[in-house]
C-alpha cells in the first residue's frame, strides 16, 4: 500500500505546478469577471473578494466560476450515509464559488419526482439521474439542457468514451456521470468462509461449492434483499451477461429479443440453483422477500460466528451498509467479483449522472464540478463511493477493498454493460412492485415456474416498450 | 358558519330602521352577505371545487393531457389487476376496520364506565390517536418484523407456541456429500441395512458449533459389540477444514448429544435409542437386519412464527393498526353518550330483573345507536382514504397484495405516470364517498331539528 501511495504521489509533482499556474490564471480570470460584474452589482463589490481567497487553499484542478448570493437546488434520490456524503461535496462547492446549494431529497422513479417538480414550476437545477432510459427521456420532454463548453472539456479530459457516450442523447452531451457502482461482487463474512473452510469462487460451479460448504458449517449461504426489486434483477443481470454474452444482453436491453428467449430461460434456471434450494437463501424465500436491501447486508455482518447468512450479493455501494456494522471492510467483509457463469466473468455497472434542468452559470459550475476530480475526490475520500473518473488517484480510496473495485471499473475501459434493468423504461425496470421487479419477487418465491416468470416477463416488458414511457 | 355569522351582521342593522330606508338596507345587506362570504367562497372555491372539477376534467383526458380519451381511463379502473386489488381491498377495509373500531371503543366504553381508574384507562387507550399515522405505520412495521428478535408480535406468538411445541435441537442438520443416508419423512433413514456386532456411521452436516445441543462432546469412534448394533451419529464437519474425512470421525467433531435413533423394519419400529453426549449408540439385536432411521422430530425447525406481513395475512396486519389508533377515537365518542344516557331505564331493567349482558344488549346498544351510526360512518369516510398506513407498512414485496384506492391512485399518478387514470381513481372515490356523507349530514340535520 505504501509503494502505491508514492508511486502515485510522484508523477503528481509536475501536476501542482500546474495546478498553480491554472490558479494564478483562475485569479486573473476571476479578477476580470470581478471587473465586468462590477458595473452590474456595485453593492456586492466589497463581499466579493473573500471567497476567492478560499478557493486558494485546496488544491483545484478546475475554474469555477464566482457565483456569490446565488442559490442552487440538486435533486438526487440517495439517503443516509450517501446523501451525508455528497452534502459535503456541495459543501465544498459552496465554498468555491459562494453559491448556496439545497439538496433536494428525491424518490425512486426520479424523473416522475422530477415530472412534477416541473409541471408545478420548480424544478431543481441540477438533478443526479441514474438510468440511461430516464436521461433519455429528460432529453426528450426537454427537460434537460446540453452541458456547456467548461463540462464537457472537464469530461473529455477524466472520462472514457464508453462514460462520455452513456451521457450523449442524440450525439449531444446532456449529462456527467458523476458516481458509478460495480454491481458485479459478492460479499462475504471472511470468519464464517474460514470457518467452513470455503475459498472465493471463481466460478459459478465453485461458487455452488462454496455455498454448500458453508452450507454444512451451519451458517446459510446467501442474503437476498428481496424487499428491493432491484436486487433481483442485479442478479438475474449478472448471471444473464456472463452466461448469454454481451450481445444478447444489449439485445434484450433493448427489448429486440423476448423474454421468452430460451438464454433467459437457462439464466432463470441457473438462478434457480441458489434461490430455489431449500436453506439457501436466509429466512427461506417469504424472509427474503420482507428484507430490504439494507437489511440483507447487516445481518450478513452482524452475529458474530453465527450472522443470518454467509454472503450477500450487491455492488460496491453495499458498504455504506457494512459500516453500519461492527465488521472491517478489508478484513471482517470481503469481497469477490461476481464468478464466471459462462465464458466469462460479468461487469455490470451502474451510475448516476448530473444533468442540468434550469440553464444557467451556476448550475453549469456545479455540473463541471462534479465531472472534475476534486469532487469525487471528496466524496472517494469517505467511502462508499466509486468514480467513472480516470483523473482520481487510486489513494484517494480509503481501503484496498474500494481501490480494488475503483481499479477494475476505471481499468475495464469500454467494456462494461450499464445495469439493464436501468436502461429499460420506468415501468418495466424501475418501479417498485411492477414489471420486471415484481416478476423476479414472484420468481424468488417459486423458483420452479421459469416458463410462468418468463412469460409474464414478457407480457410487461411488451406493454412498457411498447407505450415507451 | 360564515353564513351563520353573514346572517347575524346582515340581521341586526335590519331591525331599527324603518320601512323607508329598508331598500337600501336590503342593498347593504345583499354587499355585506356577500363581503362576508367572499373569503370562504374564494377559499372553497380554489382548495375544493377547483380540484374536484380539474380531476373530473383530467379523468376524460389521455395520459399526456392533451387529448381526449372519452372513458378509456375508467375502463381501466375496472380492467387493471392493480386497481381490482385495490378496490377489493377497500371493501374489505370499510367492512371490517370501522365495525371492529367501533364495536372495541363501545366495549372499553362501557367498561371503563365501571371501573375506578377508568379514566386513566380512557387516556392510555386515547394515546394513539396523538401519533401520526405516518409514525403509526413505522411502529407497526417493526411489531409485524418476521424476525421474532425484533417483531414483537412474532415473538409473542413463538413464545406461545414453542411453550407447546418445543423446536428440536438439530432443525438445519443435512447429509453431507456421500453420506449413507437418504431423505425419509422429514427425517433420514439408512440405504443399507445393519447388523450386529458391526459399527453404524451416521454423518451429518449443517449444525454450527455453538448451536450444538449442551454437553456434547468429541465424537468417538463406537466399538462393535457381539449381539449388537453400534454406531456414532455426529457433525461430520471440521470447523475451518469442512468435511475433514468424508463419513469417519475426525479429532475435531462432535456427537449429536441426544440424537433420537430408530430401528426400522419393514416400516415398523423395532427398537429406538438416543445417542450419548460422544454421539455413540447401542442399539439391541432386534435391530438387526432393520435400516436406521434418524426421525423428523430431530430436525424439527424452529417455529419462525406468522408471516404477518405475507401477501395473504397483510391487509388484516394493517386494519389491525388502524383499530389499534382509531379504537380510543370511537371510545371517546361512545362514553360521551354513554354519559348522556338516561340512568334510570338501566335501572329499571335491572329491577325489571334483567342481567348486565340484557341491559347492555337489549338497552345500552339501543340508546347508543345513533352515536355507534355516527362513529362508524366517520370511521368509514376515514378508511375510504386510508393510505398512510398501506404506504408505509408493508414491504415493497408485498404492497401489491395490500394496495387500497388512495394508494393506487398515488402509485398511478407520481410512479407510474398516469394522471389520466390516477383522476379517474380519484373520482371514483369521491363517488363512492358522497352517499356516506350524505347520510351522514341528513343525520345531523335530523339530530339538529330535534
Amino acid at each position: 500500500m505504501h509503494s502505491t501511495l508514492r508511486m502515485r504521489k510522484s508523477p503528481k509533482q509536475p501536476v501542482h505546478s500546474t495546478r498553480r499556474a491554472a490558479l494564478t490564471a483562475a485569479a486573473a480570470f476571476l479578477a476580470g469577471a470581478l471587473a465586468l460584474t462590477g458595473c452590474g452589482g456595485g453593492n456586492d463589490k466589497s463581499s466579493d473578494d473573500k471567497p476567492s481567497a478560499g478557493g486558494k487553499e485546496s488544491g483545484s484542478t478546475v475554474k469555477l466560476p464566482e457565483l456569490k448570493g446565488q442559490s442552487l437546488e440538486v435533486a438526487a434520490v440517495w439517503t443516509g450515509g450517501e446523501q451525508k456524503n455528497f452534502k459535503q461535496v456541495l459543501a465544498e462547492f459552496e465554498k468555491r464559488t459562494g453559491a448556496k446549494v439545497t439538496f433536494v431529497p428525491a424518490q425512486d422513479p426520479i424523473i416522475n419526482f422530477l415530472g412534477s417538480k416541473i409541471a408545478g414550476g420548480q424544478p431543481p437545477d441540477v438533478a443526479l439521474l441514474p438510468q440511461p432510459g430516464a436521461i433519455k427521456q429528460a432529453v426528450d420532454k426537454k427537460w434537460a439542457k446540453p452541458l456547456g463548453p467548461e463540462a464537457q472539456a472537464e469530461l473529455g479530459k477524466n472520462y472514457s468514451q464508453g462514460w462520455q457516450d452513456l451521457g450523449k442523447v442524440g450525439g449531444k452531451q446532456y449529462a456527467a456521470y458523476y458516481k458509478a457502482a460495480n454491481k458485479s461482487l459478492i460479499w462475504y463474512n471472511a470468519k464464517v468462509f474460514e470457518n467452513a473452510g470455503a475459498q472465493e469462487p471463481k466460478r459459478w460451479e465453485e461458487l455452488m461449492t462454496a455455498a454448500q460448504a458453508v452450507y454444512d458449517s451451519g451458517v446459510t449461504p446467501f442474503s437476498v434483499g428481496g424487499a428491493d426489486g432491484w436486487t433481483l434483477t442485479d442478479w438475474f443481470e449478472n448471471v444473464y451477461l456472463s452466461q448469454a454474452g454481451p450481445d444478447k444482453y444489449d439485445q434484450l436491453a433493448q427489448h429486440t429479443i423476448k423474454w421468452t428467449d430460451p438464454s433467459v430461460k437457462q439464466a432463470l434456471t441457473t438462478l434457480a440453483q441458489i434461490w430455489g434450494k431449500k436453506d439457501f437463501v436466509a429466512g427461506g424465500a417469504n424472509g427474503a422477500l420482507q428484507t430490504e436491501f439494507p437489511a440483507s447486508v447487516t445481518q450478513t455482518f452482524t452475529g458474530g460466528d453465527q450472522p443470518k447468512a454467509g454472503m450477500v450479493f450487491e455492488g460496491d455501494f453495499a458498504q455504506v451498509n457494512i459500516a453500519e456494522t461492527k465488521a472491517k471492510i478489508g478484513t471482517d467483509a470481503k469481497v469477490f467479483p461476481f464468478p464466471a457463469v459462462g465464458g466469462q466473468a460479468p461487469v455490470v455497472s451502474g451510475g448516476d449522472a448530473a444533468v442540468v434542468l434550469k440553464d444557467s452559470e451556476a448550475a453549469q459550475a456545479l455540473v463541471t464540478f462534479l465531472a472534475s476530480p476534486d469532487a469525487a475526490t471528496i466524496q472517494a475520500k469517505l467511502g462508499g463511493y466509486l468514480s467513472p473518473n480516470k483523473s482520481v488517484a487510486l489513494s484517494a480510496y480509503p481501503n484496498d477493498v474500494q481501490r480494488k473495485m475503483a481499479e477494475a471499473l476505471v481499468s475495464a475501459g469500454d467494456n462494461f454493460r450499464f445495469d439493464m434493468s436501468d436502461q429499460a423504461p420506468q415501468a418495466f425496470g424501475g418501479t417498485p412492485g411492477k414489471g420486471e421487479w415484481k416478476d423476479l419477487q414472484d420468481f424468488l418465491k417459486n423458483p420452479k415456474d421459469v416458463a410462468g416468470t418468463q412469460a409474464k416477463l414478457e407480457k410487461d416488458a411488451a406493454a412498457a416498450y411498447g407505450s415507451g414511457s | 358558519m360564515s353564513s351563520a355569522a353573514a346572517e347575524d351582521v346582515a340581521g341586526t342593522p335590519a331591525t331599527p330602521s324603518g320601512p323607508r330606508r329598508r331598500k337600501s338596507v336590503t342593498g347593504t345587506r345583499r354587499t355585506a352577505a356577500a363581503l362576508f362570504l367572499l373569503p370562504a367562497l374564494v377559499l372553497l372555491g380554489a382548495l375544493v371545487v377547483y380540484p374536484i372539477g380539474y380531476s373530473l376534467i383530467r379523468s376524460f383526458l389521455s395520459q399526456s393531457g392533451d387529448s381526449f380519451a372519452g372513458v378509456d381511463n375508467y375502463r381501466a379502473l375496472f380492467t387493471d389487476d392493480g386497481i381490482r386489488t385495490a378496490l377489493k381491498n377497500n371493501i374489505i377495509w370499510v367492512v371490517f376496520a370501522p365495525t371492529v373500531s367501533t364495536a372495541l371503543g363501545l366495549i372499553f366504553a362501557v367498561l371503563t364506565e365501571r371501573v375506578r381508574w377508568g379514566t386513566a384507562f380512557k387516556l392510555v387507550v386515547f394515546m394513539p390517536m396523538a401519533i401520526s399515522m405516518l409514525a403509526a405505520g413505522i411502529i407497526f412495521r417493526l411489531v409485524y418484523d418476521q424476525d421474532p428478535d425484533k417483531g414483537v408480535a412474532n415473538a409473542v406468538w413463538v413464545g406461545v407456541h414453542d411453550s407447546f411445541a418445543e423446536s428440536s435441537a438439530f432443525p438445519r442438520a443435512h447429509p453431507g456429500r456421500q453420506s449413507p443416508l437418504r431423505p425419509d419423512q422429514g427425517g433420514f433413514v439408512t440405504a443399507g441395512t445393519v447388523h450386529t456386532g458391526r459399527t453404524v456411521a451416521l454423518p451429518l452436516v449443517g449444525v454450527a458449533p455453538d448451536r450444538m445441543p449442551k454437553g456434547a462432546e468429541p465424537a468417538a469412534r463406537a466399538q462393535p459389540q457381539p449381539g449388537k448394533v453400534t454406531g456414532t451419529a455426529w457433525q461430520d464437519f471440521t470447523r475451518g477444514k469442512g468435511v475433514g474425512k468424508l463419513g469417519a470421525v475426525d479429532p475435531a467433531e462432535q456427537g449429536y448429544a441426544g440424537m433420537r435413533i430408530e430401528a426400522v423394519k419393514d416400516g415398523k419400529v423395532v427398537a429406538s435409542t438416543k445417542a450419548a453426549a460422544d454421539g455413540t449408540f447401542t442399539l439391541p439385536a432386534a435391530a438387526d437386519g432393520a435400516r436406521l432411521r434418524l426421525p423428523a422430530s430431530n430436525f424439527r425447525e424452529p417455529y419462525n412464527g406468522v408471516d404477518w406481513l405475507g401477501p395473504a395475512l397483510v391487509t388484516p396486519a394493517v386494519i389491525g393498526s388502524y383499530v389499534w389508533m382509531w379504537a380510543g377515537f370511537a371510545m371517546v365518542l361512545i362514553a360521551a353518550g354513554l354519559a348522556g344516557m338516561p340512568r334510570e331505564l338501566l335501572e329499571a331493567a335491572r329491577v325489571d330483573g334483567a342481567n348486565e349482558w340484557q341491559v347492555f344488549r337489549r338497552v345500552t346498544v339501543p340508546l347508543l345507536a345513533p352515536v355507534l351510526a355516527v362513529v362508524t360512518v366517520t370511521l368509514m369516510i376515514n378508511v375510504l382514504k386510508i393510505f398512510d398506513l398501506v404506504f408505509i407498512i408493508p414491504p415493497g414485496s408485498s404492497q401489491d397484495d395490500a394496495n387500497v384506492l388512495a394508494l393506487e391512485l398515488y402509485r398511478k399518478g407520481f410512479s407510474e405516470d398516469q394522471p389520466g387514470i390516477a383522476s379517474a381513481i380519484a373520482v371514483f372515490l369521491l363517488l363512492l364517498v358522497i352517499p356516506v356523507m350524505l347520510f351522514n349530514i341528513r343525520r345531523l340535520r335530523r339530530e339538529v331539528r330535534r
